[in-house]
């Protein structure tokens, strides 16, 4: 069974039809990258899979793990383990960094029949994640994401999904504005969180993050559509000739 | 005078021999409000002659105002009429039968009390249920008055007071908010039934919280409440006022007064968690609860602090205010009101700078949810002899929904060139991203919003005793629900 089966999902939004037909399998371990030009349908199949409620679906059916993920909730799907890190995070003015992940943590931990973490538990565990992604401690206790750069709320993100230790994460342009010295540590967060047990999907407009997390498949989605699929040679590529080659009736028969 | 009136004055009298007034069947005591049952409701409680005619004259004023229709249309909130004559005055407080047991408390408040975590005994009491001695602990209030007494702090009843105190209560009784400041002031003064005196004498730090939890009787103060806290030179108290869980209690209008007077150095901090029954989800029913809050720093280096969490009643219209007198002295006000299905809140302040170099600061949160209405109104005056005074005021509203209300009048006035002032005011909507963002994390909606909104409010729970700010975050949690998807 794969961890995520995406069989020809169709999804409007405002009435037009954004995905038309998306067929994608992905396995535990694997590391796939969704590329395309913008407006292509990479946030819409990102946020579709994290369950964001303004999305009709209208054709196609996800597996998650066996489950049938377009039933679930937000939260549930949290719970089971999907993770997306944001491509603009949110602030939360007045609640706390540390506390903000100790309570999500919590929430999955109570969804999993598994007991709840204290804070004194959670210290020692957020102190190492911090380590990780090189954060000062500082930012624990400030309000989330209030007053961060882009470049630290990219770097939350990654700081949270190495505190959740989701099965499958999903990074909408986790890359994009981000300086070379963060992208190498937000790279160093997400290969610390490869392992035969987890997945991860890139959705990103460069091949920049690439250099760094080397995928195992390259996708790339052009007006909604799964165009090409190839290892990650691919990526190279498009690097070179962009994406205008991939148009539907510009592929090869 | 009617022979029904006299019977009851018979019985009052006579009930007085066993030292209670309690025991008078209140069915008896008719409706409405003239000068008979003025003088009827000083003679039951045995008040000097200067408290007669002192209700006395505020019922004339009330009634003149009356006659005027001069009932204060200005709030921004809507309600029917209310027939003054239709309301039994004074013994209405006293008019909860004790409940057998919690078996017959509505289901929903019990359900709210398990989710605050309030013990057992608690619940009964707040509910309205006989509570056994166990509960009543004299042990804990013994032991309580002792530790007051012995630094000489007063702290008991207004009718206490009146009977003991009478030289304090005239000298500061209607000093701060007169009889004649407003309508219900003028209702308050005339009927009002009991309610709390604190006197803290020259250079006394009280040493705990005051809380009307430890008052036996303070539950039962009911609809007509006044309080009156002064706090002589160098000194310091800390009131808590209200509960967190909601108080069974069938009465429409409440109307107190609240009275501060700080002396030169002395400091009070007032701090109220108002959750009145708000009516139910379609708006039926509900307290109206119109407060007159007023806190005077009459001293040098003075300073008041209004902290308050209003999320109950129907109706809230409010607005605890200082009158800045004493040079150097400081007045506060931090609040978070919620307004959630159609609780309509008309709440904020007014900072009155009189003194030189007087400071004042306001700190407002209303959170509007479901149908409900918020309106922020205050008033900083900075009046000609106040020479460098200075006022910050940040006034912030969230709206959850797109059928609730936030408003906001604030209004300036300055006549002294050197004031200082600050404004920061902002309006903004938990939307649908900010949700998702947090669900995506895990938490439920319900669990979303909450976290939100006790983040919006952080500066204001912060100001609070620390088992209250606690209680504060789980009411709002509780006050929320049903206001998402």
């Amino acid at each position: 069974m794969s961890l995520l089966e995406i069989r020809n999902l169709h999804v409007k939004a405002a009435g037009h039809e954004i995905l038309k037909g998306i067929d994608l399998k992905v396995d535990a371990g694997e590391v796939h990258a969704i590329m395309g030009p913008n407006g292509s349908g990479k946030s819409t199949l990102a946020q579709v899979l994290a369950r964001r409620e303004i999305y009709e679906v209208t054709e196609g059916q996800v597996l998650f793990e066996g489950k049938d993920l377009l039933a679930m909730k937000p939260e549930e799907a949290a719970c089971e383990g999907l993770f997306m890190a944001f491509q603009y995070p949110l602030e939360i003015p007045g609640i706390g960094n540390a506390y903000f992940m100790r309570s999500a943590l919590n929430a999955v931990r109570k969804y999993r029949g598994i007991p709840e973490m204290n804070a004194l538990e959670f210290v020692p565990l957020f102190r190492e994640k911090l380590k990780l992604l090189e954060m000062d401690e500082k930012l624990s206790n400030r309000s989330v994401n209030e007053g961060f750069s882009g470049g630290e709320k990219k770097r939350n993100e990654i700081l949270q999904m190495a505190v959740l230790e989701p099965r499958l994460s999903i990074l909408d342009e986790t890359d994009s504005g981000l300086d070379i010295d963060a992208l190498r540590i937000v790279a160093k967060g997400v290969n610390a969180m490869r392992s035969p047990e987890r997945a991860m999907i890139l959705v990103t407009h460069y091949q920049r993050l690439l250099n760094y997390v080397i995928p195992d498949f390259v996708h790339v989605l052009v007006d909604g559509r799964i165009v090409r699929s190839g290892g990650p040679a691919l990526a190279l590529e498009l690097e070179e000739t962009g994406y205008a080659t991939d148009e539907p009736d510009a592929m090869p028969a | 005078m009617s022979t029904e009136v006299n019977n009851i004055r018979e019985l009052a009298e006579r009930e007085y021999k066993w030292g209670f007034i309690t025991e008078v069947d209140e069915e008896r005591v008719p409706r409405g409000l003239n000068e008979e049952i003025i003088r009827l409701i000083s003679t039951m409680k045995r008040e000097p002659d200067f408290m007669l005619q002192w209700r006395l004259k505020a019922y004339r004023h009330w009634a003149s105002l009356e006659k005027a229709q001069a009932e204060p249309k200005w709030a921004n909130v809507k309600y029917p009429p209310i027939d003054y004559q239709d309301i039994v005055y004074y013994s209405a407080p006293k008019k909860k039968p004790a409940l057998g047991s919690l078996d017959e408390v509505d289901p929903e408040i019990l359900r709210t009390y398990e989710k605050l975590g309030i013990p057992l005994a608690e619940q009964k009491k707040l509910a309205g249920v006989a509570v056994d001695a166990v509960f009543d602990s004299i042990s804990v209030v013994t032991t309580f008055k002792t530790r007051l007494a012995e630094k000489g702090i007063i702290f008991c009843s207004f009718s206490d007071a009146v009977q003991k105190h009478p030289e304090l209560v005239q000298k500061y009784l209607g000093s701060v908010v007169p009889y004649t400041d407003n309508f219900f002031a003028a209702l308050n003064a005339a009927v009002f039934s009991d309610g709390s005196f604190v006197y803290v004498p020259k250079g006394v730090h009280c040493p705990m919280e005051l809380s009307t939890y430890f008052r036996i009787n303070a539950a039962e103060t009911g609809q007509f409440e006044r309080t009156l806290i002064i706090a002589d030179d160098d000194s310091y108290v800390s009131y808590l006022e209200g509960c967190t869980a909601p108080i069974r209690d069938k009465n429409q209008l409440h109307a107190a007064v609240v009275e501060l007077v700080a002396l030169n150095n002395a400091e009070i901090k007032y701090s109220t968690v108002q959750n009145w029954y708000p009516g139910d989800k379609e708006g039926r029913g509900g307290i109206y609860n119109f407060v007159t809050k007023r806190g005077k720093c009459l001293g040098v280096n003075s300073k008041i602090s209004w902290t308050q969490v209003e999320t109950g009643s129907a109706i809230t219209w409010k607005y605890p205010s200082c009158i800045l007198m004493g040079d150097n002295s400081i007045g506060e006000f931090y609040s978070v009101a919620l307004t959630n299905n159609y609780q309509q809140a008309d709440t904020g302040t007014k900072m009155i700078h009189l003194g030189k170099n007087t400071r004042s600061t306001i700190v407002s949160k209303g959170i509007s949810a479901g149908h409900g209405q918020n309106t922020y109104r205050g008033g900083v005056k900075i009046m000609k002899g106040a020479a460098g005074a200075r006022n910050y005021t940040q006034c912030d509203s969230l709206l959850i929904g797109d059928k609730c209300g936030a408003h906001t009048f604030p209004y300036i006035e300055v006549r002294n060139a050197s004031a200082r002032m600050e404004h920061e005011a902002s309006t903004s909507k938990i939307g649908d991203e900010q949700l998702f963002y947090l669900r995506q994390r895990g938490l439920k909606a319900e669990d979303a919003v909450s976290m939100i909104v006790n983040g919006f409010c952080k500066r204001v729970f912060r100001e609070l005793p620390m088992e209250f700010a606690v209680e504060a975050q789980k009411l709002l949690s509780v006050s929320l629900e049903g206001s998402v998807g």
